[in-house]
């Protein structure tokens, strides 16, 4: 068992907000870097796309964001899972400041996307399974937020925001492959593609920046709001107030 | 079984079940599912006359005829048929020879008359000078991503 | 920008609202968070 003490150590909520002080400055500056390298070189420097023109650097915004909405799902159903069978409240933590953020990116994948269609299909908005299934993704944010909000007792609260979070889980492969199973207007994916590269290189590379620059930032963002929950949490006990003995010197 | 063990076992059950029921649930009714239905799929005579469609496909190379005003004829191909279509209005800028299309409307006789016709453009973005050197002579644009609904279901 | 400006510009303004939300709200709840704290103590 004395592998698992790590994990322990870990869990507990003092020594994770430590961690997470040492950790998000570097999260955050970094996703920075890497964000205006990618979306400067994304709006002034890529070359222009031989069918859809300037309008195609809307992919810069709009993959990252759209990228991000899955992941975090994914992630907030994983925080869901352990702290419905494991009952840890770090995880329960977790998938509440995990929330917001995945809603956020939802609904800009959901705007750049409409700020794209139009332009390029003719529509801001059609009933086609990728973007049906993007929406009901948002819903699921939305519900797990609402949720959270609805009841008095957090720990109710999480459990419930985490069943939710589980079941929700199906909807990601849906929106994932809905271009592959179904037709859709919405084209097929381009990064994760196999066999030919489908964007050249010049476009590629500041893709992968914001992209992955987007994950770090995201990344940065749930550890600020994870330790404001574990703040919130822990008010009272002896790490919290001698954490703001200190931040008041 | 533990307690801890039982809670699992409940999580991962309810998944599952749920994942199933998913599966069942989008087989049965994949064809609803479908934004558009390909010139194939009118061919092979599924569809009530007169009923409203969206059909996608490319739009065929030297089809392209423009009548008086905005009336514009030409013809939607997938990898295995074509069908004449009909369409008065604006285009969307995409609007070419060679391009993806998904036209809503319905067919009169052996013509699909469209109210609406949207671009569908495909997931590969490359400059101008590289895409010129890259014609096919099928075009650059693949009837791939047109599947029919008989080789889905 | 071709025509698109508004569409590439709106896309990218955005981008940034939902980026300036994200790095500012877990900050300000913080400052509220521990101005209530030292309150109720």
């Amino acid at each position: 068992m004395s592998s698992w003490t790590w994990f322990h150590r870990l869990a507990s909520p003092p020594s994770f907000f430590r961690l997470a002080d040492r950790l998000a400055p570097w999260l955050g500056w970094i996703a920075l870097a890497l964000l205006a390298y990618g979306w400067i070189n994304g709006l002034f420097f890529a070359p222009e796309d031989y069918q859809q023109k300037d309008a195609y650097r809307i992919i810069y915004v709009h993959v990252p964001a759209a990228a991000l909405s899955l992941s975090l799902y994914v992630g907030m159903a994983v925080a869901g899972f352990v702290a419905l069978v494991w009952r840890m409240k770090l995880a329960e933590s977790a998938l509440i400041a995990i929330a917001p953020v995945g809603a956020s990116f939802t609904a800009l994948a959901l705007v750049t996307g409409m700020l794209w269609g139009k332009p390029m299909w003719g529509a801001y908005w059609v009933w086609d399974a990728r973007l049906t299934s993007e929406l009901v993704l948002l819903f699921l944010y939305f519900g797990v937020i609402g949720l959270w909000q609805a009841f008095e007792d957090p720990r109710a609260a999480a459990r419930a925001c985490a069943l939710l979070a589980v079941v929700g889980v199906i909807n990601v492969p849906i929106v994932k492959y809905s271009v592959d199973w179904w037709n859709s207007l919405h084209q097929g994916s381009t990064i994760l593609k196999m066999g030919k590269p489908s964007i050249t290189a010049a476009m590629a590379w500041p893709l992968f920046a914001s992209v992955i620059g987007s994950y770090l930032f995201a990344g940065y963002v749930i550890l600020r709001r994870l330790q404001n929950e574990l703040l919130q949490r822990e008010a009272g006990t002896a790490w919290v107030r001698e954490l703001m003995g200190k931040s008041r010197v | 079984m533990t307690k801890r063990q039982k809670r699992m076992a409940a999580v991962v059950l309810l998944l599952v079940g749920l994942s199933v029921a998913a599966v069942l649930g989008f087989t049965a009714f994949s064809k609803n599912m479908m934004y558009f239905q390909t010139p194939s799929d009118i061919a092979a005579g599924k569809l009530p006359e007169g009923a409203r469609i969206r059909l996608g496909g490319l739009v065929e190379k030297g089809s392209v005829q423009r009548g008086d005003g905005l009336l514009v004829n030409f013809s939607v191909a997938d990898c295995e048929a074509r069908l004449p279509v009909r369409y008065e209005g604006i285009l969307p800028d995409l609007f070419r020879e060679g391009q993806g299309i998904v036209a809503t409307g319905h067919m009169d006789g052996r013509t699909f008359v469209a109210d609406e016709v949207l671009a569908k453009h495909d997931e590969n973005y490359m400059p101008p000078e590289l895409a010129e050197k890259l014609v096919t002579p099928d075009g650059k644009h693949s009837c791939e991503q047109f599947k029919s609904m008989g080789a889905k279901a | 920008m071709g025509g698109y400006g508004l569409y590439v510009w709106g896309s990218f303004g955005c981008g940034l609202a939902v980026l300036a939300w994200n790095a500012l709200s877990p900050r300000l709840a913080r400052r509220a968070l521990m101005r209530q704290m030292t309150e109720s103590e």
